[in-house]
């Protein structure tokens, strides 16, 4: 082995690529190495976050179907009773409007009857009158005999 | 190609010969012929084939991972930016795993070592005589391309990592806390005399062997290593004059010492990191 400079040019040498490797090389690929490590992370953090908040709005979505479900069902109930109460109102509605027909033409019938009965009646005095007449053979006079007439009316 | 030199032997020293230049004998400058001039020129000369190929690798390294750096982006990575990330992350994952204290210079460090080792053991993978012999025709007589086949440069890598560990030593510790360490244990006693006369001079003999075999044994296995690689690939490449059906046999041998060879380069690269960051470590560490 025969040693000379070449060592204390090898030990200069050496010492200027470590200062450079350690300035300009090592430092910024180092840095883009951790950047991108610590990218990735906040990467993988986000999309668990997502999948949680996924998950949450899944179980929300499911909550607010399920009220609206049973909310659902209630306005149905509720538009069923309802109904029933208005048919009910109906009926009982058109109950009393045929029972108040019912009595007024049932008052027009008694009217009528009244009427008839009184035209009888005066048609059976005229007749009594014209049948006395006849029997009497004479005039009687409708002026003196009303009292007579107005009571045989009364009895018919 | 063993046919050009005159030996198999000197094939091999020729490929184990650096480029070194230095002063010559005569007080002349220029390059070494041979490795006893090599040696002759003492320390004040430079293998410039080690140099060149080294920052030239390590050129390499920082200017695509400079790339990537700039364009570097949070979002979908592209081609290169991915590979460098793998790799980053990879050089992240070992830091964290053995080093423990805070140190920012620590992970670059060890991507430096770690990709430059890499790259530079990976020029063993190239058949020992094209570059060789390329510079042979351009008119440079030795080329060695394996910077880490070269002690000097393995020793100036484990020798600035041992710098680090003696820094941060004496940096977490204090002078004191650090002379403690090596002085005051494995061995010890409540005994004042038993503590300083025998003990003290026995664990500083045993912790300062320790602590000079880390920079060595750094060096030394990561040289060890790709030297035996690249012997073995030289000896593989003397087949290659040998008759067509020698030849033949050493391609078949060079191919699959190759493969394996890709395994040894990485480990290599690696264990170089690891070790780095494990001596860093312990450099931070408060021994008990």
């Amino acid at each position: 082995m025969n040693f000379n400079a070449t060592l204390i040019g090898q030990t200069i040498t050496f010492i200027l690529f470590v200062w450079f490797c350690m300035k300009f090389v090592w430092p910024p690929i180092m840095n883009a190495l951790e950047t991108r490590k610590k990218q990735i992370a906040d990467g993988l953090a986000a999309g668990d976050r997502g999948k949680h908040e996924l998950e949450l709005a899944a179980k929300k979505a499911s909550e607010n179907l399920r009220e609206a479900k049973s909310q659902a069902g209630e306005v149905i109930a509720q538009a069923e009773k309802r109904a029933a109460q208005i048919v009910e109102e109906a009926k009982s509605a058109a109950k009393e409007e045929g029972d108040r027909q019912i009595a007024a033409a049932q008052a027009t019938i008694d009217q009528e009857a009244n009427r008839a009965r009184e035209g009888l009646r005066e048609q059976v005095a005229a007749l009594a009158v014209a049948g006395a007449e006849k029997i009497l053979r004479r005039e009687v006079n409708a002026q003196t005999h009303a009292d007579l007439l107005g009571q045989l009316k009364a009895e018919l | 190609m063993a046919t050009e030199y005159a030996s198999s032997g000197e094939y091999i020293k020729h490929h184990l010969q650096n480029l070194t230049y230095g002063q010559h004998a005569d007080g002349t400058w220029g390059i070494a012929h041979g490795a006893a001039e090599a040696k002759a020129m003492g320390f004040w000369a430079i293998n410039v084939d080690s140099m060149l190929f080294s920052i030239g690798l390590g050129v390499l390294f920082l200017f695509f991972f400079r790339m990537a750096a700039k364009k570097a982006t949070v979002g979908v990575p592209s081609g290169l930016q991915n590979f460098v990330e793998w790799i980053i992350e990879f050089i992240d994952h070992s830091v964290r795993g053995s080093f423990s204290p805070k140190n920012a210079m620590v992970a670059p460090l060890a991507l430096t070592v770690f990709v430059w080792v890499f790259l530079m053991n990976a020029m063993d993978l190239l058949p020992v005589d094209w570059l060789p012999y390329v510079a042979g025709m351009a008119g440079v007589p030795y080329l060695k391309v394996v910077p880490t086949t070269d002690p000097n440069v393995t020793f100036g890598l484990a020798l600035s990592v041992f710098a680090l560990v003696l820094f941060y030593s004496v940096k977490m510790k204090g002078s004191g806390g650090f002379f403690a360490e090596l002085a005051f244990q494995p061995f010890q006693s409540k005994n004042p005399i038993l503590k300083y006369l025998v003990f003290m001079p026995i664990n500083l003999l045993l912790e300062g062997v320790s602590l000079i075999a880390k920079p060595i044994s750094l060096a030394l296995r990561l040289f060890g290593n790709m030297y035996a690689g690249e012997m073995i690939f030289i000896l593989i490449a003397l087949m290659f004059g040998g008759g067509w059906l020698l030849a033949l046999f050493g391609g078949a041998l060079q191919w699959a010492w190759a493969v394996f060879h890709i395994l040894i380069i990485t480990l290599q690269a690696f264990i170089f990191m690891t070790l780095t960051i494990v001596y860093l470590d312990m450099a931070h560490a408060e021994h008990h």
